[in-house]
């Protein structure tokens, strides 16, 4: 089983994402966990050490953003594995992009989120 | 020779009626008599000749042809003294001559009829001859008094009337030029007034652009604000077709899973007031963009500013970010719970809070952008219920106002911001319509380089 971590300040984003992947859920091939800011997101990475293999993060937050916790994950020491991280963004531009993966992002994804493809590279990752 | 009277009285006659003449003026007075009266000496002339030439002769009487000779001049010239009877040296002219006539008529008749008793009263008549001619030249002399008097008077008055002739054309002159001052101050007026109505149409124009330009930097914020729900609507929608499909498959199964089918009915009837709530979401957002947009109506209404500063938080949020996908800040808000609802023009207030915030926004990025360590761009909205005012305080943490700006913040035409960033209207605006729109106040304070805060009160 993967645990997905998911960071966004729209709470509509938890059920949004239950229902696309309830069948994963169902058959215990994905579970998610879910937090409304960076801050909250970096408190539940603490409290769940090398639980969470990916994380999907948001970039425009208010408070701490998305890149900013991209980058905190980099750095603070944490027990390995590193957790892999995907950033979402509303705004897809090149800036943005490549300052995320200069970040150490894994991926970079843009709003509106096509599911089809995110469940493909999901699945498609190696299970820890 | 005794009876030659002729050879003096005529010649006397006639100079006396050039004289008289004269004295009445009456070549003007009276042209057609006067050509008569003038042409009264051809007669004495010829009498004078013929008594000259023949009177001896023919035995004629000298004296009879002289006295009826000025007895016709007199007639002629009382003629003329009746016709001039309104000038007063005319009539004391008549008075003069008439008793001579009188006299001279009764001493040709008398000596006519009877040159006998004539003769006896001869020293009478011509003591009253005396007195007669005496009178007449008393009277003479008063006419020529009365006459040089009036033509003093007359004198006189035509210079009254030449001043009063002037007095009028200087009248009429001021009153000319009084008329050429009233119309060239109405004129000034008319041009004033048209200036003044260009003034007020450019101010209008003015207020709208600046509503425009601050809706146009937010252009693309609310682009985001509106793609947000409409994701969600898109997701929900799609969703709640797979979560259908997924119920048809269950349902047609031998063995149907009761529990999983009312899992997936409340899934889908969940789905489908989010679809709801997203949709009305994006649909307030574009009523209050066309709102903003709209020339404001002036008309007030129970307005929810708790309500109004949240929505106008997050569209100057999302302004600013669409510009500078970089920029982060905190926001935070502490709305009193027990806030009234205030009597106003939403719109106009919303344009209030909209310049306040993308201020404080654009104030917390500027210093931001001076790369200060452990800077955390912080814009706090706040609300309070103070007795019979509602207060709205902006407060950031931006680069702050230093004092010589705080003092003309508010007017108009002035900004700090590069030439076409602002239009130096925003503030100018704002504290209008709090002020003379609403009867409330707009305030700032600063810690320069520390943030500032703006606090707007309004009576509620």
């Amino acid at each position: 089983m993967m645990k997905i971590l998911v960071v966004d300040d729209e709470p509509d984003v938890r059920t949004l994402f239950e229902q696309r992947f309830r069948r994963e859920i169902r058959s215990g091939a994905l579970a998610f966990s879910f937090a409304y800011s960076g801050e909250e997101a970096l408190g539940y990475l603490h409290e769940h050490h090398s639980e969470v293999v990916l994380i999907l993060s948001d970039i425009n937050m208010p408070g701490m953003s998305g890149l900013e916790l991209l980058r905190r994950v980099r750095t603070e020491p944490a027990p390995p594995p590193p957790p892999r991280v995907m950033m979402i963004t509303a705004y897809g531009d090149e800036a943005s992009r490549t300052q995320a993966l200069a970040l150490g992002a894994d991926d970079f994804l843009t709003k509106p989120v096509d599911f089809a493809a995110l469940k493909e590279k999901l699945l498609a990752l190696p299970s820890a | 020779m005794e009876d030659d009277g002729i050879l003096l009285g005529t010649p006397v006659a006639i100079l006396a009626l050039w004289l008289l003449r004269r004295f009445l003026s009456t070549a003007t007075r009276l042209p057609a008599l006067d050509r008569r009266l003038a042409k009264l000496w051809i007669p004495g002339a010829a009498l004078w000749v013929g008594y000259l030439l023949l009177g001896e002769k023919l035995h004629l009487d000298g004296d009879l042809i002289d006295d009826v000779f000025i007895l016709l001049v007199i007639a002629q010239f009382l003629q003329v003294v009746w016709q001039l009877r309104d000038y007063p040296p005319a009539r004391t002219l008549g008075l003069a001559l008439m008793p001579y006539a009188a006299v001279l008529l009764l001493a040709v008749v008398w000596r006519q009829l009877a040159p006998r008793s004539f003769k006896e009263y001869n020293d009478g008549i011509d003591m009253v001859g005396t007195f007669v001619f005496f009178w007449m030249v008393g009277f003479f002399w008063t006419a020529r008094g009365q006459k040089k008097r009036l033509a003093i008077e007359l004198e006189r008055r035509a210079e009254e009337e030449q001043a009063q002739r002037r007095i009028v054309a200087r009248n009429t002159e001021l009153e000319q030029l009084v008329q050429v001052r009233t119309a060239a101050l109405q004129q000034q007026a008319a041009s004033l007034q048209q200036a003044l109505e260009e003034l007020q149409l450019t101010q209008n124009q003015l207020i709208q652009a600046e509503k425009m330009a601050s809706l146009g930097e937010l252009t693309a914020g609310i682009a985001h604000e509106i793609q947000n729900p409409l994701n969600f609507v898109n997701n929900f929608a799609e969703v709640s077709t797979e979560l259908a499909q997924e119920l048809a498959e269950e349902r047609s199964h031998p063995t149907r899973d009761l529990q999983l089918e009312a899992e997936l009915l409340g899934d889908l009837k969940q789905n489908m007031l989010k679809i709801t709530q997203h949709g009305q979401r994006a649909a307030s957002i574009v009523r209050g963009m066309l709102e903003h947009s709209r020339a404001s109506t002036g008309e007030r209404s129970l307005t929810d500013l708790n309500a109004l500063a949240d929505e106008y938080l997050r569209l100057a949020y999302h302004g600013l970010r669409a510009k500078d996908k970089a920029f982060n800040a905190t926001i935070s808000t502490d709305l009193a719970a027990d806030l009234p609802p205030v009597n106003a023009v939403a719109q106009d207030l919303g344009r209030v809070l909209l310049n306040l915030l993308t201020n404080a926004f654009y104030a917390v990025r500027q210093r931001q952008q001076q790369g200060e360590p452990g800077y955390a761009p912080t814009v706090c909205v706040r609300t309070k219920h103070l007795g019979d005012e509602v207060e709205v305080q902006v407060q950031d943490n931006g680069t702050g106002i230093p004092e010589a700006v705080r003092q003309k913040i508010f007017q108009p035409f002035f900004t700090t911001k590069p030439t076409g960033e602002g239009t130096g209207l925003g503030l100018s605006l704002a504290h209008d319509i709090v002020t003379k729109g609403h009867g409330g106040i707009l305030e700032v304070v600063s810690q320069p380089g520390q943030g500032a805060t703006f606090t707007l009160r309004l009576p509620c």
